[in-house]
């Protein structure tokens, strides 16, 4: 070891006490499966988000004061806009890899929730979710809830024609709230929609520190409530629920987990630089009078979309008083209903099954059948819904009515979840008692010869397990 | 050159292989395994790698002084840079460095039979902090009560971020004698309007930001109106007004679907893009599809000099609806 690095730990040591627990640190051990890498590709796309995020907002200008536009893209010449969307066009056009770096941003986005919602999955389907580790997959999805708010601000902030639908939408559902809902949406625009100069100020202030400094908190405590029982495992030979068998962090796992940030990396900065996102300065600057066909959210929101559209036409109205307008189910209890299912998805299973021991070994989906077909009809759910969103680009390409794939969404929505859920059991079912892995082709077994020149066959799963629970 | 081809066709082969095997075999776990790679070759691959990585890093640098320097090449140098470093770490993760199999016992709070010990010292720890305090249940009231006073003084507040008193959801700038504008400023000429158009317009002088200001106009043919008799004169020549913000999620109502063949297609309505809420325009603005509950607010109508002018106010609240919607329609 060279002497510098024994002279910074020395320093280290004499100042923090830190040697030891940075030993321990370096001993600690990560399972290996590839599952586990989604969370950390949403860690990594955050730290990528904050770092792109930083330089965009060295340029952007979070004002509704009106100026005409002089820039450098043509057709928006001498139109009226705001300094907001001014100066999100300006970013992309005229600050050198300002284009590069807001695609990037909104790629990251995008991949953010998506690599959170296959985290979720597998957490779910694994049943990683129990003792003690239910407290941290409720700070999970509370980051997830806060990341797709803050997508939504994020994209709002800009002005555009897009975005400023996607307010409107988002000030109709909170007018939606049953008897303090014209109090909120008023409270909170400033006004009437589209609200006074201040909300994009407020907007702002949420999307670049409410929200980011809450996430990263909150990650922080995710981390360290993953590292203190230590990570997961699945069941394997010489695993059990005392110990946890995989690479130790230094050197393998923290050169491939680098590796994997870079990874990360490169991908976001090959879509930002080659495939165009959101090109604002196509759909022009928004006025409330303005909007536009065939407009979508990015993914996250595309089941709220879907569940708006799907909703029939009701409210509830007491004598004069609308106490529950339409956009409220759509916006407001089905978002509700699916992430209240997910809330409280492990007191279910405590209760149901009365299993209140501490799990450190992961079940495979078809482990608990149950568990498995019940949450493959909840994504099945929210996944049908989020298609249904889709219904006006569907119809654009295919050329299916509107009205007649609304009323077939309908119908899907309540039928798929069901067949789902009774396939996923089956399928559960089967591969529990025949003991087949689909994913490993082969479909050779092991198989021992003994002294006297018979065969016993191995099991290939659990062969020499020494503990199970 | 046919056996060179076939030489080189067995490499990518054989790494094809190599790479399946890898990928597809089931490596099984064994506590406690170190093993030194020593593998120089690995050691040459990655440095050559980092090197590269640093050439495509000075490469994004050379482009991004250029002026006018090109997103796809920016966003090409810098994402192969970032994809050199990260397949020169796993390629050293994976054969420069020891390979490590550990196991490592969990903590003892993560063992399922061990956790009462420590509850119980905790537990006693929090409860001799209260000995020999007599009126415990007066002392909680009373940190209750500081408690509730000052999260109210700290929430009230939030109460100024709302606008100031009169600003109501139901504000409009449509009375009676209200001329109708185009987006340039210009009055509506309702000769100007033809059969089956339609037209943004506003309020005359009023702020176009402000959700009641504007209109959706369009033109049928007067025969084919259907309006409720306490609507009878609100469509002069067939020329109807309505609130252009939909109820349901205040989207504007930008499409107007308007029959070319009247026999065999749907009637003239507007609708909605955002969620597909349909309002037929005929009988004044009902609602016929989507998500929508309350009608279009129409906006009565009458024609002075030519011009379009306001009859009165909206026939109902404008925008999506909440709480009071009924009482300040």
């Amino acid at each position: 070891m060279p002497l510098t690095t024994r002279r910074v730990l020395r320093t280290v040591e004499s100042r923090t006490g830190g040697a030891s627990p940075l030993t321990k640190a370096l001993r600690y051990v990560f399972p290996d499966h590839w599952t586990f890498l989604f969370g950390e590709i949403a860690m990594y796309t955050f730290l990528i988000l904050v770092a792109t995020g930083t330089y965009l907002a060295l340029f952007f200008e979070p004002s509704t004061a009106h100026v005409i536009y002089h820039g450098a893209y043509a057709p928006l010449r001498g139109q009226e806009m705001t300094k907001a969307y001014a100066s999100a066009v300006n970013l992309s056009f005229e600050v050198q890899a300002g284009l590069l770096i807001r695609q990037v941003h909104h790629w990251a986005a995008d991949v953010f929730l998506a690599a959170i919602t296959i985290h979720l999955m597998r957490i779910f389907f694994t049943g990683a979710f129990r003792k003690p580790r239910d407290v941290n997959y409720y700070v999970g999805l509370t980051m997830l809830v806060l990341a797709v708010l803050e997508g939504y601000v994020g994209y709002s902030l800009l002005d555009d024609l897009l975005s400023g639908m996607g307010l409107a939408i988002g000030n109709g559902v909170a007018l939606s709230l049953p008897v303090v809902g014209g109090q909120l949406g008023v409270l909170l625009w400033g006004g009437r929609f589209p609200g006074a100069g201040d909300f994009f100020s407020r907007l702002f202030f949420v999307h670049v520190f409410l929200f980011p400094v809450l996430i990263g908190s909150l990650m922080a405590v995710h981390l360290a409530l993953i590292a203190r029982p230590h990570h997961t495992q699945f069941r394997g030979r010489g695993r059990s629920e005392r110990n946890v068998v995989g690479t130790p962090m230094w050197p393998a796992y923290a050169l491939r987990s680098l590796g994997l940030f870079f990874a990360v990396a490169a991908v976001l900065f090959a879509l930002g630089g080659l495939v165009q996102i959101n090109p604002i300065w196509q759909w022009g600057p928004y006025e409330p009078y303005l909007g536009t066909n065939g407009a979508q959210p990015d993914w996250y929101l595309g089941w709220l979309i879907g569940a708006l559209r799907l909703m029939p036409h009701f409210d509830v109205v007491i004598g004069n008083y609308t106490l529950i307008p339409n956009p409220f189910w759509g916006g407001v209890l089905f978002p509700g209903a699916v992430f209240g299912f997910l809330y409280l998805w492990p007191t279910i299973e405590r209760r149901w099954t009365g299993d209140r021991r501490i799990h450190n070994l992961l079940d495979r989906p078809r482990d608990n059948p149950i568990r498995t077909a019940i949450g493959a009809a909840v994504f099945t759910l929210v996944a049908t819904v989020f298609f249904a969103g889709a219904a006006d680009r569907a119809f654009v390409q295919f050329g299916v009515p509107y009205e007649d794939q609304l009323w077939g969404y309908r119908a899907l929505t309540i039928l798929l979840p069901v067949l789902v859920f009774f396939v996923t059991r089956r399928i559960c079912r089967r591969l529990r008692a025949s003991g087949e892995h689909p994913g490993r082709g082969s479909g050779a077994v092991m198989v021992r010869r003994s002294a006297a020149g018979g065969f016993e066959q191995l099991d290939p799963e659990h062969g020499g397990e020494t503990a199970d629970s | 050159m046919r056996a060179r081809v076939l030489t080189v066709l067995g490499w990518v082969w054989r790494y094809a292989l190599a790479a399946l095997v890898l990928l597809f075999s089931h490596r099984r776990t064994v506590a406690r395994e170190r093993e030194l790679p020593a593998n120089t070759r690995a050691e040459t691959w990655t440095a050559s790698l980092l090197f590269a990585a640093a050439l495509a890093g000075l490469a994004f640098v050379a482009i991004y002084a250029f002026d006018d320097a090109d997103t796809q090449l920016l966003g090409l140098s810098i994402a192969v840079a970032l994809a050199l470093v990260a397949a020169g770490l796993i390629l050293a993760a994976s054969l420069v460095v020891p390979q490590e199999t550990l196991e490592e016992c969990r903590p003892a709070f993560a063992d399922p039979t061990e956790e009462e010990e420590d509850v119980e010292d905790a537990a006693l720890t929090l409860r001799e902090g209260v000995d020999g305090v007599t009126r415990r249940r007066l002392l909680k009231a009373a940190g209750g009560a500081a408690g509730v006073g000052l999260g109210t003084a700290a929430l009230a507040p939030l109460a100024s971020l709302g606008p100031a008193v009169g600003d109501r959801l139901g504000a409009s700038p449509w009375k009676d004698g209200v001329r109708l504008v185009e987006e340039n400023g210009m009055p509506v000429k309702a000769a100007d309007l033809e059969i089956g158009s339609f037209l943004t317009a506003f309020a005359e002088g009023a702020d176009k930001e402000q959700l009641a200001t504007s209109l959706a106009v369009v033109r049928v043919k007067p025969d084919e109106l259907e309006l409720p008799e306490d609507r009878a004169g609100w469509a002069p020549e067939g020329i109807l007004a309505f609130s252009k913000i939909c109820t349901h999620a205040q989207c504007a109502i930008s499409l107007f679907r308007y029959p070319l063949f009247a026999e065999r297609s749907p009637g003239p309505a507007l609708v909605c893009p955002c969620h597909y809420s349909t309002f037929d325009v005929l009988d004044g603005g009902e609602r016929i599809f989507g998500p929508a509950v309350r009608p279009l607010p129409q906006l009565p109508l009458r024609i002075e000099d030519g011009f379009l002018v306001a009859a009165g106010p909206f026939s109902g609240a404008v925008g999506a609806s909440w709480g009071k919607v009924k009482e300040e329609g």
